[in-house]
């Protein structure tokens, strides 16, 4: 990539979104939107080699898309209004940092990719491509579908939006409490496709960038911090998950100078914004790993009691699982499977894998290794990943040579 | 923009014991704020009839479109700014909790 290359890019990343959010808010066409500001970027990568990167690139990216707007309008002879309302806003641009108007329209355009009337899979889908600007082939190998069906994707929720009259605002009051969360589960499902083993990558630094975006632009709701510090958490360890093999390496045995300090950094610091949402505390338990210096320097006391909090609040047979794992760590073997056959009670994870392999640990902490084996083996067949079923064989050999 | 609301009739009522809206309050807010262009009740489903004609020919048989747990007992057409003064239109309506509410755009109402 050259220099060039790269700022057009670098340029694209932060304007893509904006263009588009302020096209529509103006003309109402999405297509049109999209168009202009691919075609801008495109005349970024024709003309900045000969002519040199301006002092603004933001600011020429807007303006140029924003001609282009023009023109197409012109030709369809569309009322003046809007045309007018084009013409001032490429001035209304700033040439540093984000003005409270243009940065609302991205704002706006987050609500109605993720408004509830469109289908799930699709919001993410249009969150990625409008407001993300990745491209449709990338979101459709993402969702393991072809790039005809993901076009047709979001081609049918771009008309539901016009169809339907779906508004293109921020909603205010009882509904902004109502719709965040829904906002908030879009990009939590972003950055878990990103964030998976066989995900995207790109995904999870997109999800990192919506969410600064939301908790910049929301400074007075506590989860969109929350959401944003729990995504640093995670993220800071992505050099330190894999092994040269490019094997999954467990918490306890990752390589800690490997993560990321910035990121952890920053997330300790978000926390302060935060309250007790399910975000919030899902934040506090990442950072109670993030924060520790070796695995056994582990507050598991506090996680434990942060699952305690998170259980009653978001109630689901995995956080149950997880809060099973961390009274175990934190009052011993005992007290986790006490809590894990309460949480297998009603059934719920009797095909989940990961439930073997806590079943097993804890049962080999307990000093049972012969039965702990014989679970790890079974956690293994039922494994999702080859990487994972390894990893579980490789945890019942060790008990078997343990005798 | 224009909407007609289905208002149907569902297997899984709300069990929230706090009392409904009333329907005659629904509508006569809804009239006086011109949400509401009009609406009424329907007969039940058993009283439906559907209509085909298939290479000229007439088919009539008794029953509504699909048979199902769920039928129209009844619309409202609505003028609201966008989807969402509609949704907020129809959480209000009582059959929300005791059914469920369709809101279907028509094709010429923006």
């Amino acid at each position: 990539m050259t220099d060039v290359q790269r700022t057009v890019a670098e340029a694209g990343a932060d304007g893509y979104g904006r263009i588009v959010a302020a096209l529509i808010r103006v003309t109402g066409d999405w297509t049109l939107a999209e168009d202009c500001a691919q075609e801008a970027l495109a005349l970024a990568l024709e003309k900045w080699p000969a002519d040199g990167v301006p002092t603004n690139p933001g600011g020429w990216l807007m303006t140029v898309a924003r001609n282009r707007a023009i023109d197409v309008l012109r030709r369809a002879s569309v009322e003046r209004r809007k045309l007018q309302e084009l013409a001032v806003l490429a001035e209304a641009e700033p040439s540093t940092g984000p003005t409270s108007e243009v940065v609302d329209d991205r704002l706006r355009l987050i609500f109605t990719c993720c408004h509830p009337a469109l289908a799930p899979e699709a919001r993410v889908a249009l969150t990625l491509r409008t407001i993300g600007g990745v491209p449709t082939a990338d979101i459709a190998r993402a969702f393991l579908v072809t790039e005809s069906a993901m076009t047709r994707r979001l081609t049918r929720a771009k008309a539901k939006i016009a169809q339907a009259g779906i508004p293109y605002r921020v909603p205010s009051g009882a509904a902004l409490t109502e719709r965040l969360p829904g906002v908030l589960a879009v990009l939590y499902l972003l950055f878990t496709q990103g964030y998976n083993p066989d995900g995207e990558p790109a995904f999870a630094d997109e999800a990192i960038r919506l969410a600064r975006l939301l908790a910049g632009l929301m400074p007075e709701q506590p989860e969109a911090a929350a959401l944003l510090a729990l995504f640093l958490f995670q993220h800071s360890r992505r050099d330190a998950r894999r092994d040269e093999a490019g094997r999954l390496v467990t918490l306890d045995k990752q390589d800690r100078s490997r993560w990321d300090r910035v990121a952890i950094a920053e997330g300790v610091q978000l926390l302060d914004r935060t309250r007790d949402g399910s975000y919030a505390l899902q934040a506090r338990i990442a950072a109670c790993h993030a924060t520790a210096a070796e695995a056994a320097a582990t507050d598991w006391v506090a996680i434990a009691g942060l699952y305690d909090r998170l259980v009653r609040r978001l109630p689901s047979p995995v956080i149950e699982l997880n809060r099973a794992v961390a009274h175990g760590f934190a009052h011993g073997p005992t007290a986790g499977l006490t809590l894990l056959a309460a949480a297998r009670a009603g059934g719920a994870l009797d095909d989940y894998p990961p439930a073997f392999a806590v079943e097993a640990e804890l049962t080999a902490r307990d000093g049972d290794h012969d039965r702990a084996a014989a679970l790890f083996r079974r956690a293994a067949d039922a494994a999702y990943s080859e990487p994972e079923r390894r990893a579980l064989l490789e945890r019942a050999g060790e008990l078997g040579d343990d005798r | 923009m224009k909407y007609m609301m289905f208002v149907c009739v569902d297997g899984e009522p709300d069990t929230d014991p706090a009392p409904e809206t009333d329907i005659e309050v629904w509508v006569e807010e809804n009239d006086k704020a011109g949400r509401r262009l009009e609406g009424d009740v329907l007969a039940p489903a058993a009283a439906a009839t559907t209509i085909r004609v298939r290479n000229g020919e007439l088919l009539v048989t008794d029953g509504p479109f699909t048979e199902s747990k769920e039928w129209i007992a009844g619309y409202d057409l609505l003028e609201c700014a966008d989807l969402d003064e509609a949704i907020e239109v129809a959480r209000a309506h009582p059959m929300a909790r005791g059914g469920r509410i369709e809101l279907r755009p028509f094709t010429t109402g923006s």
